[in-house]
């Protein structure tokens, strides 16, 4: 420890009273939490803040709209009349954030286990690094790459998979084009959100009671055996808070997605097909093109995504807090 | 035992063995199944449809998941064919995960490679068109820097504050009310879209205030995001600073405030900078806040306050969307440039941790 532990006459006040309740020392401290409490504070009423910007500034588009904001498709609220709902943003984001999620929470959770419990150290740290990294990538790179690199890479298998797949609704494609689709934004976000998954599983993972694990294997358990007896128990929570961590940040991401789907405000189950848009794609696609009431739109279409994030990462959060509160382990 | 040779006792070890743990695989199993699987990829690969590089390999995958899980179940019993298969997929997730951040990163490497040089870096887009040849990314090197330095430079003092009073104050408080919804809100922040942070600056500070969509307005969303992730990391920093320093500091005399400042932050120091600055690589390479609060420009801008200014992300955006080879060229340039600042930040921060700061042990 190479700090700089001052002698107490060096630190303590200068006046050298005993009374440690002097008033010079008083008002420091009253400084101090006023000024911490304050940031704390601040950080809490810009949480409000939020809503109430977000919830102010769209009721014009909500006035304007002569269409049902949660059933219509279309997205014109420039026009006259004015027509716009968030039916197709829905639908794609749940269903590119779907598509991560399955992707993205078994290989998450697999990753986790073989940092955690699989690997040397020497190759878990790495590996660690590996995925922290992957995890400060900017999102926009990843969108470049999704187009450039994976777009083509993928075709042969997306052609395989409508022609001997092609009878499950979901993997039909009349178009034969198989560029800009949901399912390709689907598996980059799955790419984006394996870091968040993982790191936090791995981190449940480790904390599991070593007794649990060796009582397992003295049993006789095999090592998978003992990962289910053992270690899914314990880490249950931790494991459904960081999907659904994820999930929040499958649900809110933005420019990999603006770049890697087609924008078109229509409902498509074939999800090889070009087409689909989500929430946060759909503002950064249009605000530059916005009237007034397209900019109030576009901020009541970002309140529903805001609150559909809010409710994921605070169920979370209480599931991850629950869990802490009862587990008398370590 | 003594008359036994050596040989001869490996082998009744081994018989022993087997009637007590049942039948094993040999240890090369893993390998001579895994060259058999890639053997059989290859001959179907050369007589059937199955072409291309990841399509054998996924082929030579699923032929090995098969063949080793068969092999072991008939040997092993269904208990060890199954831990086999997961360990198998549990290796598997690893590649995975090497394979994407390999592929981006060649990839941005290669394509960026080739655009780097003096000139990209030192000029701006004043007189560059989407299809000409020339101009840089100068302008949107400053603005990131400026934008991204500014919002350092509030988000990080806020953010220890808070911790702060999280750590150190909140505890000995009468009611811990407050603390509670502080620290549960700081971490619905992280989960908050940064397209949603984006809005909000430009309702509350653009439409409202009636501040200019400028590079001052992106440092305010920057800053909102990045707040949270300090808050974090220093409350965990402080956290792990040992009890009896701070009761020394106590016990002889020093108010509260000082030993924070003398004592507490000190000992977390080297952990704030490491956790500052990965907040800081985490907002450096944020596109849709940028997008929603600045205006593109294709000129320098030294003055955050006023007018345009450009960015590495938004510059990305820019030239990507134009369509254009030389455009996309351009954008992969700037990617490469933009990933090296985040990387060099980032893997800075990771080594002055690894190498200084509080034992937690």
């Amino acid at each position: 420890m190479s700090t700089t532990l001052e002698p107490p006459g060096a630190a303590a006040p200068a006046t050298g009273t005993p009374d440690i309740r002097g008033a010079a020392v008083r008002r420091g401290d009253r400084v101090f939490v006023g000024l911490s409490r304050g940031a704390g504070i601040l950080i809490l009423v810009t949480m409000a803040a939020i809503a109430v910007f977000l919830i102010w500034k769209s009721i014009p588009s909500l006035q304007a709209n002569t269409a049902n904001f949660f059933t219509t498709s279309e997205w014109s609220p420039d026009a006259k009349p004015v027509v716009f709902g968030i039916a197709a943003l829905l639908f794609g984001t749940l269903m590119t954030a779907l598509i991560a999620m399955l992707l993205a929470v078994p290989v998450g959770i697999g990753i986790a286990l073989f940092i955690a419990h699989y690997a040397s150290r020497r190759l878990a740290s790495t590996l660690g690094f590996v995925t922290d990294l992957l995890a400060a990538v900017p999102s926009i790179i990843f969108g470049m790459w999704g187009i450039q690199f994976l777009t083509p890479q993928l075709q042969g298998f997306l052609q395989w998979l409508t022609t001997y797949f092609g009878w499950i609704p979901i993997f039909q494609n009349d178009l034969g084009i198989y560029t800009r689709s949901i399912l390709i934004a689907g598996i980059v976000l799955a790419i984006m959100v394996l870091p968040t998954i993982s790191a936090i599983s791995r981190e449940v993972f480790v904390q599991t009671p070593r007794t649990h694990i060796e009582a397992a294997l003295a049993l006789g358990a095999t090592r998978w055996e003992m990962v289910r007896m053992a270690i899914f128990p314990f880490a249950r929570p931790g494991m459904i808070s960081a999907s659904m961590l994820g999930l929040g940040r499958a649900l809110g991401e933005t420019i990999a997605v603006a770049l890697l789907l087609s924008a078109t405000y229509e409902i498509n189950w074939h999800i090889t097909e070009p087409g689909g848009i989500t929430f946060a794609a759909n503002i950064a696609l249009k605000w530059n093109e916005a009237g007034t009431i397209g900019l109030s739109a576009l901020v009541a279409s970002g309140l529903v995504l805001f609150v559909i994030t809010l409710a994921v990462n605070m169920g979370a959060r209480l599931i991850i807090a629950r869990r802490s509160e009862f587990s008398g382990a370590n | 035992m003594a008359d036994l040779t050596r040989r001869e006792h490996d082998e009744s070890e081994a018989l022993l063995h087997e009637a007590l743990a049942g039948g094993h695989l040999p240890r090369w199993s893993a390998l001579g199944v895994a060259a058999a699987s890639v053997a059989v990829a290859f001959l179907l690969n050369l007589t059937t449809g199955v072409d291309g590089v990841a399509g054998t390999a996924v082929v030579a995958m699923l032929v090995f998941l098969v063949g080793q899980t068969a092999w072991s179940f008939v040997v092993e019993g269904r208990r060890h064919a199954i831990d086999r298969l997961a360990t198998t997929f549990v290796y598997a997730t690893f590649v995975i995960a090497v394979v994407p951040l390999i592929a981006v990163l060649g990839t941005v490497v290669v394509k960026g490679a080739e655009v780097i040089s003096v000139e990209f870096l030192t000029t701006s887009m004043r007189y560059a068109t989407p299809t000409s040849e020339g101009g840089g990314i100068y302008h949107a090197l400053i603005g990131t820097l400026e934008q991204v330095g500014i919002a350092a430079l509030f988000g990080v003092p806020l953010g220890i504050l808070t911790a702060i009073y999280l750590v150190e104050y909140a505890p000995s408080m009468r009611t811990r009310r407050l603390a509670h919804s502080i620290s549960f809100f700081v971490d619905v922040m992280t989960g908050v879209p940064s397209v949603v942070v984006g809005l909000f600056v430009y309702t509350a500070f653009v439409l409202t205030l009636g501040l200019e969509r400028s590079g001052i307005a992106a440092s305010i969303a920057l800053t909102i995001l990045m707040l949270p992730v300090v808050v974090r990391s220093t409350e965990e920093m402080l956290r792990i600073v040992p009890r009896e320093l701070r009761e020394a500091s106590y016990a002889l005399g020093i108010p509260k405030w000082r030993t924070i400042l003398k004592i507490v932050l000190p000992t977390a120091m080297s952990g704030i900078i490491t956790g500052a600055m990965l907040a800081i690589a985490r907002v450096a390479g944020e596109t849709a806040p940028l997008l929603l609060t600045t205006f593109i420009s294709q000129s320098i801008n030294t003055n955050p306050f006023k007018g345009p200014q450009a960015a590495l992300p938004t510059f990305i955006w820019d030239q990507f969307t134009n369509g254009t080879d030389v455009s996309v060229n351009r954008a992969w340039g700037a990617a490469l440039v933009l990933i090296v600042l985040v990387m060099v930040l980032y893997a800075t921060a990771k080594l002055i941790s690894r190498f200084t700061g509080v034992k937690s042990s």
